[in-house]
């Protein structure tokens, strides 16, 4: 049982993982993750490395809208900016160890256009203009055809280090995950810095904040900077990962899938973006999964698949914002706390 | 391009504005009544439709009960809505409410495309499609008479808040609810009258839409352009409302005719982008000041 939070120096209050317990965890989660490939057959690994992108992208948008309050409804067009960057880097021949940032950067560039609008309009205001710039920048991927290859889209060459080229889903994992393992702890480490707060007071009151000090101007418009980063590198490692940038990849229904997977997570929580993306990539491949089970004794099952993610998928959204509005990462608090506090009760 | 192209073009766009005039209406209704933005509106008009599709012409009855039917349903799932979802959510942060709509959304376009199947059908031609002529100027029979149609419904709405007890009710509950609920005004039953009467605007409009085009899932996804259409007039105005369904009808006419089809789709989302950046509360609706 843990019975109080003994913290004696400045240096144990600054340390990322506490106790013995916890450093032994991220040890074993280290090597989990790096043998995972090779334990694993193709089809989870497949998932893995989608899961390792979704996990990027949510955790961005995390920054913008769980954090800073900025609602982003063009978070899939951010990525598409990313993938396209990318795409157009790649085929020019940059290394994708330089094309990546490159992706983050433009994104990031695109982002502070976008987010420009959140000095005068905010809230529901906001969202709007996130979603017409989501249709906006479609419209930018379907008839830029020179840069983005219209509605067919461009290829991207295999990603290659040191001269061997990095393909199949087993390498392709061992770019997304440390880059999604990097970004997490850089997230995470986010928000012990007084940027990260800024962003944290500006979300629970943004008057209150200006008032504090925080200039909203830079502020307002670095959260988005970040956000659209993650976004970027997402969307750069999507076109790897699938080895092109189509424009219907990227609409209005990722953005709403990222919403979805950080409400249903948990707002303003790292842990809370890497449960919701994870549960709402898996939802959709357990749902094929029940299907394919019942397909030999009712054959209708398969047509109804489609419509029936849809469903679950919007009953999700509906049921965590009723009965758990804090999303998954609250549940997992609890769980801990009754396990932290056990046989007292919590 | 001569000026009675760009005549026709005007006022073609101009009785297209009143079906998007329409669809803003059941938006602005909402967001008066209850301050949410309603991305499920799409939905709802897809929902009238399909319903009209099975009372009409899978059940094959006389159009007249037909309708009644659909707006009944529609004025069911509409108080449903209100009471399952959006109440519960009442007083949380914008974007709890912004995502349960888009849920609601997937959820009613999801139970659309299994009950009725993701195919195109087709609804029998309410209006009559022959066309009209004003002096040399023709104007498609259909555009006309959705336009009269929408004007009508626009004009009952707004006789209803203007002269019924209950309306006028509606309106209090809508610009003060706690004064108007400490006046003996049952605050929730006047939002979910809202809902109904949104529902029943987006039914007509989706009704009407489906009846000239064909009837899909998809169809929900004109409701999202309708959004330039708020933003244009201020989401809380039903006069913005209206003249900004013109404006934007007329705007997208226009680019069809001098630009070309392709633009079209962008012209909404332009203008909600420049609005928002010159005057964001729209041409009439009221500037919100904010208090700590």
């Amino acid at each position: 049982m843990r019975t109080g939070d003994y913290r004696a120096s400045y240096a144990q209050d600054e340390a990322l993982f506490v106790t013995p317990v916890q450093r032994a965890w991220l040890l074993a989660l280290i090597v989990g993750l790096a043998a995972f490939p090779w334990a694993a057959g193709s089809y989870l690994t497949y998932i893995a490395v989608l899961l390792g992108i979704h996990v990027i992208s949510a955790t961005g948008l995390n920054i913008m809208t769980g954090y800073t309050g900025l609602i982003s409804l063009g978070h899939a067009a951010f990525m598409g900016v990313g993938c396209y960057a990318v795409a157009y880097a790649a085929n020019a021949g940059v290394p994708f160890w330089i094309a990546l940032p490159l992706g983050g950067l433009a994104s990031a560039a695109i982002g502070l256009v976008v987010g420009i609008p959140s000095l005068r309009i905010k809230g529901l205001y906001f969202a709007i203009a996130t979603l017409a710039a989501q249709f906006v920048l479609g419209f930018v991927f379907r008839e830029w055809e020179p840069v983005t290859g219209g509605v067919r889209g461009v290829n991207l060459p295999a990603p290659s280090l040191f001269g061997l080229a990095i393909e199949g889903d087993r390498a392709v994992y061992y770019i997304v995950v440390p880059a999604a393992v990097a970004m997490l702890v850089a997230a995470r480490n986010l928000f012990r810095t007084r940027v990260g707060r800024a962003f944290i007071a500006i979300r629970d009151r943004d008057i209150s904040a200006e008032v504090l000090g925080i200039s909203l101007l830079r502020y307002k418009l670095t959260a988005f900077a970040i956000g659209s980063f993650y976004a970027g590198v997402a969307g750069g490692l999507w076109g790897y990962f699938f080895r092109a940038a189509t424009p219907e990849a990227f609409s209005l229904g990722l953005s709403v899938f990222y919403l979805a997977a950080i409400i249903v997570g948990g707002l303003g929580s790292i842990l809370g973006g890497i449960l919701g993306a994870a549960f709402m990539t898996m939802v959709p491949e357990a749902l094929r999964a029940i299907v394919a089970w019942i397909a030999p004794w009712y054959p209708p099952a398969t047509v109804l698949l489609s419509p029936m993610r849809e469903i679950v998928f919007g009953a999700l959204i509906v049921g965590f914002l009723v009965f758990e509005p804090h999303g998954l990462a609250e549940m997992w608090r609890r769980v801990r706390r009754f396990f932290h506090l056990w046989p007292f009760k919590t | 391009m001569d000026f009675l192209t760009f005549l026709e073009f005007s006022v073609v766009g101009l009785a297209g504005g009143g079906l998007l005039a329409l669809i803003a209406l059941g938006f602005v209704l909402i967001y008066k009544g209850t301050r949410v933005v309603n991305f499920a509106m799409g939905e709802f008009m897809m929902m009238g439709a399909y319903l009209f599709y099975t009372t009409h012409v899978a059940w094959k009855l006389h159009w007249a009960p037909a309708l009644a039917l659909t707006l009944a349903g529609i004025a069911a799932l509409g108080a449903l809505v209100e009471r399952t979802i959006l109440r519960p959510l009442s007083g949380q942060p914008v974007i709890s409410i912004v995502m349960a709509t888009i849920g609601l959304g997937t959820i009613l376009h999801g139970a659309a495309d299994a009950i009725w199947g993701g195919d195109n059908l087709a609804l029998p031609e309410l209006l009559p499609r022959k066309p009209v002529f004003v002096g040399e100027i023709l104007i498609p029979g259909q555009v006309l008479w959705s336009f009269a149609a929408a004007c009508a419904l626009i004009g009952a709405f707004l006789a209803y808040f203007r002269f019924s007890r209950t309306g006028v009710a509606m309106r209090a509950a809508a610009s003060d609810p706690v004064t108007a609920y400490a006046m003996g005004i049952d605050v929730r039953r006047t939002s979910r009258l809202t809902w109904i009467f949104a529902g029943l605007t987006g039914a007509v409009a989706g009704i009407i839409v489906a009846s000239m085009t064909s009837l899909s899932p998809a169809l929900g996804n004109v409701a999202l352009g309708v959004l330039a259409v708020i933003i244009l007039g201020g989401l809380d105005s039903v006069l913005g409302a209206i003249v900004a369904g013109l404006a934007i009808g007329w705007l997208e006419a226009v680019t069809v005719g001098f630009i070309g089809g392709k633009a079209r789709d962008l012209v909404p989302y332009v203008v909600v982008l420049v609005i928002l950046m010159v005057r964001p509360y729209g041409l009439f609706g009221t500037r919100e000041i904010e208090r700590l």
